[in-house]
This record gives structure tokens, C-alpha cells and sequence, in this order.
């Protein structure tokens, strides 16, 4: 059997088990749909309100499924030996983590798609004005999220703590990129500069240029180049701190 | 390509935590079809020890063959041969067992009948069930049918019956002997000695990280006590007890005695030093940390 069978297989394995779990199916495909239609609520009288909110919604639900998602699963799987147990079998590891990764890549895709579909049925935002760039910021964001998100688990010390730690970064990041995404509002304060160090906020700028106003890849080169230094953080991190088995104490 | 005798080789291995040397110089060879225990007291180094040999830990020190490869590497051919129940290892809790199972003998070249193993480990009643809702003597019980389903040549056991009823605890050894029918090596480790001297056909009593004794369970008896304990009580009714070399003739002359007076002899015991008093007097606090030279044999 190839690796390439052996990988797909865990990958089905993977996608059976997502939507088993009440809990992991609720905050990865569920959450972010909530949160489409509450702003989408808050914000139905402007069209250029919704024009806002409706890319920075599709950031948020990548964060939410590749950040979150990987931070917590893979400190469940690391605690529980799961991990551990996976290593045994002739199952390639790289074959392993990456039907782990490609799962979460695959909700993210999902809910990039269901945001863009409500975006245009219901909210009138009307389709991407930029498919191309649509696609590189997704792909760029969801593979620089999902290296933040194998990383941080690293830092998760057990199971208990993993929900806290996934929202200690989750929620801040999301509400200070919210305050600064897509104006000049706290431009020059330092919670704008903070915010504008994470890639949040540069991802949502990204799907706004592709989703709303056409503004082409170069014009948002700036941000693109963000996402992709934290990709490289991110994939150092992840690879380095990597443990199969439980920490100790 | 012949196949190596030695299902698993072990010289001079040699393991440290920082400064805590957890191996220190272990040797041993288990055959191809044989059954061996590692037995002793918690921290001895056994977990350690099958951690090195499963691939899981890098060695300090010495040599290491499994199936004729070295496991730190962890070639594949290796993994495809080789079934692993770790001490405590967590699931895929919203799986049936028998999905699980499928799934597991998916990764694998030569795996044997889903059903079949789900019968040998005595989880029929729970093969629909989803892992979460199982007990945890059958949460254990699946952790043998997931190291059996890929028909390894050699399994490891670190712990496998810890936790189990009596019931379950047949069924396991039962599974084990059966491992042994088909030609599979098997490693393990138990704190249960008895278990160890009915089922293993030798073992090792591994502390503070070295071997102090190894071979059959029976030869481990015969080196540091082998004489016998009779113990009896008269027709008065007092107890008495004697070590003697050989009890044929102290018997003789207790059960003749007492056939002539038309009695018996009551509470007639002859007792041989089991493997668990060759284990306490090895690994007990005031025991000599040294290898046991006139039992060890490797």
C-alpha cells in the first residue's frame, strides 16, 4: 500500500470523526455560521457595512477552524496518547499529520464557500470580484493559520487547559483585528499596531479585496507578506516543538 | 531473505533521563514463538527498555535488533510486523469498536479477520459500541485487538492484563497462548507474577535499571532456594514445617506413619519457592543490587 493510500484513508478516517464529535463539528462548521448570520443581522441596513463584515467573518472561520481547531485537537491526541499509538502503526507520520492538517483545511474550505454563497444570496454582497486572489489568500491563510494553530498546541500544557489557551489567543486577536480591520480606526495606537502584527486582520483585508472590491493581489502584496512570514514562523514552530508522545507532569 | 533466529536482540543497552540512568546495561535475546516477561518493581527500567525496542526511544547505548532491524529508525517493515499495547494509550472515542478496528487493519499489508480478532478478545458483546462508552478492562482488551489486527510477528505488552477481572484476565492469556500457537514472539511486561511463571516461557527480573535474573520460571526457582518447604500438623495438632532437599522421604515417613494409625496427615503441604519468592527476595529493599550469578543465564 502506498503512502498516498495509506494517507487517504486516515484522511476519510479523520473527516468520519469530525462530524461524530457534537462539540468539534458545533465549533468548527456551526460557530462560524452563527456568527455570519448575528453580524450579518447587526449590520443588514448597510450594504457597505455588509460588505465589511462579510470577509472578515470568512478570517474568522479560518482562524477558528485551522488556529483553534488543530491548537486543541492535537493537545487532546498528544495528552491522550492517540498520537502515540498512531506512531506505531505502519502508517507514515508526515502521512499521518497531514490527513490531521488536510481535515481542518477542508472545514476551512467549506466555510470560506458557505460565507461566499450566503454572501451572495443573502446578504448581496454578489460574487468575488477576484477569484484568483480569493483563492491565494484562503490558501495562504488557512496553511499559515494551521501552523500557528500545531504550534500553539505545543505550548498547551494538558487537556484541561486546552479550550483557555486556544481563546486566550482566539478572542483577542479576533476582537482587536475587528477594531482595526478595514479603516484607519486605531492606526498609529498601540492596540492598532498590535493588531496589525498578527495576520488576522491582513487575511480580512486580503478576502475583502478579493470578495468586494477587486483591488488586485499586488495591491494587497503587503498583506499577503505578513501571512507568509507568520506561514514561516508558524512552520518552524510547529516542526520543532512537536511531541508524540504526553508531557510529563 | 532468511530470517534472523532472534526475534529480538539486546547488548549492553544503556538509557539516561538527564542525569537518572533508567537502563543501565541490559542484556537479552528472545526467541522466535517464545513468550518473555519482564517482570519488576516500578521505575525498574522494563517500560523503558520495550520503549527503545517499539521505536518510541532513542538509546544511549548498545546494540538493539527487532526482527533483524534496528527500531530507532522505525523502518516500516518493522511497523508492519510488529502489534504494540502501551502501558495507557488514548482512542478514537467516537468510533465503534469494530470501525476501529477495520480502520486499523486497513494500514496494514496482511491483517487478519476484523471478526475473528473481535471473538479472540472477547469484545463481540461490544463490537457496535462507541469506543467512549466501553469499560476500562474493555478499552484494554481493545488495545490487544488493535495491536493483533495487522497479524504482527512479535507484540509488545507493557501492562496488558492490569486492571482486568479474572474472566478477562483468562481470556487475555488465552489470546496470548494463542499468539504463541501461530509462531509469534511475545514481549511483556507484568507486575503479576503468577500470571508470569503460568504463561511466560522466560523471563527477566529487571531493577534499578540492569537484570539481576533471567531464564525459566521453574530454573529461577531452583538457584538461590531450592529446598523444599513441608509443612504439616500432628496428631496432636501442632504445626510443624522443614526445609529439606528433596521431600520424598520426609513425606514418605509423614504418610506412612499416619496410614498405620488409620489418620491422615493434616494441612500436608509441599511447597517450591514460586517465582514470586525469587522475585522478593531479588528486588526486595535489602537485596543486593547485583546479578544473581548462579541463576543468570542469558
Amino acid at each position: 500500500m502506498s503512502d498516498v493510500a495509506l494517507t487517504w484513508r486516515q484522511y476519510r478516517l479523520e473527516r468520519r470523526l469530525f462530524w461524530r464529535n457534537p462539540s468539534a463539528a458545533f465549533f468548527g462548521f456551526v460557530f462560524p455560521l452563527l456568527l455570519l448570520g448575528l453580524l450579518g443581522a447587526i449590520f443588514a441596513s448597510s450594504q457597505s457595512d455588509l460588505n465589511r463584515v462579510i470577509p472578515f467573518v470568512a478570517a474568522t472561520s479560518i482562524m477558528a477552524t485551522t488556529f483553534s481547531a488543530l491548537a486543541m485537537s492535537l493537545t487532546v491526541l498528544r495528552e491522550q496518547g492517540v498520537l502515540k499509538r498512531m506512531r506505531g502503526t505502519p502508517l507514515p507520520s508526515a502521512g499521518y499529520l497531514a490527513a490531521l492538517g488536510a481535515s481542518a483545511v477542508t472545514n476551512a474550505l467549506l466555510q470560506v464557500a458557505v460565507v461566499v454563497v450566503a454572501g451572495k444570496l443573502v446578504f448581496g454582497v454578489g460574487w468575488p470580484a477576484d477569484w484568483l486572489e480569493l483563492v491565494v489568500f484562503t490558501l495562504a491563510g488557512v496553511a499559515c493559520l494551521a501552523a500557528l494553530g500545531v504550534a500553539w498546541s505545543h505550548v498547551i500544557p494538558n487537556v484541561d487547559a486546552a479550550p483557555a489557551f486556544s481563546n486566550a489567543v482566539f478572542l483577542p486577536v479576533v476582537a482587536i483585528s475587528g477594531i482595526v480591520y478595514g479603516g484607519d480606526a486605531g492606526s498609529g495606537s498601540a492596540l492598532g499596531d498590535i493588531a496589525r502584527a498578527f495576520p488576522l486582520v491582513h487575511l480580512a483585508d486580503g478576502l475583502h479585496g478579493a470578495m468586494v472590491t477587486g483591488t488586485s493581489l499586488s495591491d494587497n502584496a503587503g498583506d499577503l507578506a505578513v501571512i507568509l512570514v507568520w506561514l514561516v514562523v508558524g512552520v518552524v514552530l510547529a516542526v520543532r516543538g512537536f511531541s508524540w508522545g504526553a508531557k510529563l507532569g | 531473505m532468511s530470517e534472523p533466529p532472534e526475534a529480538i536482540v539486546v547488548r549492553d543497552l544503556r538509557k539516561a533521563y538527564g542525569t537518572h540512568e533508567a537502563v543501565r546495561g541490559i542484556d537479552f535475546s528472545v526467541a522466535r514463538g517464545e513468550v518473555f516477561g519482564l517482570l519488576g518493581p516500578n521505575g525498574a527500567g522494563k517500560t523503558t527498555t520495550v520503549e527503545v525496542l517499539e521505536g518510541y526511544r532513542a538509546r544511549d547505548g548498545g546494540e538493539v535488533a527487532v526482527l533483524g532491524l534496528d527500531p530507532e529508525s522505525r523502518p516500516r517493515a518493522l511497523r508492519e510486523q510488529v502489534g504494540i499495547v502501551l502501558q495507557s494509550s488514548g482512542m478514537y472515542r467516537f468510533l465503534s469498536v469494530r470501525e476501529a478496528l477495520a480502520h486499523w487493519a486497513s494500514l496494514y499489508p496482511h491483517p487478519r479477520g476484523v471478526e475473528e480478532v473481535i471473538a479472540l478478545c472477547g469484545l463481540e458483546d461490544k463490537a457496535g459500541a462507541r469506543i467512549r462508552t466501553l469499560s476500562g478492562g474493555q478499552a484494554r482488551r481493545l488495545d490487544l485487538a488493535l495491536a493483533l489486527v495487522g497479524d504482527p510477528e512479535l507484540i509488545f505488552l507493557d501492562e496488558p492484563t492490569t486492571g482486568f477481572d479474572p474472566a478477562a484476565r483468562r481470556q487475555a492469556w488465552d489470546a496470548i497462548r494463542g499468539l504463541r500457537a501461530l509462531g509469534k514472539t511475545v514481549l511483556l511486561t507484568t507486575h503479576y507474577l503468577d500470571e508470569a511463571q503460568q504463561h511466560c516461557d522466560r523471563v527477566a527480573i529487571v531493577k534499578n535499571g540492569r537484570i539481576l535474573a533471567i531464564g525459566a520460571p521453574a530454573e529461577l526457582g531452583v538457584g538461590a532456594a531450592t529446598r523444599a518447604q513441608v509443612s504439616w500438623r500432628d496428631a496432636d495438632g501442632r504445626a510443624h514445617q522443614r526445609e529439606v532437599d528433596d521431600p520424598t522421604a520426609l513425606v514418605h515417613e509423614l504418610t506412612s506413619a499416619a496410614l498405620a494409625r488409620g489418620g491422615t496427615v493434616a494441612e500436608l503441604t509441599v511447597r517450591r519457592p514460586s517465582l514470586e519468592d525469587v522475585y522478593l527476595q531479588l528486588t526486595g529493599d535489602d537485596a543486593a543490587d547485583q546479578p544473581v550469578q548462579a541463576v543468570a543465564r542469558v
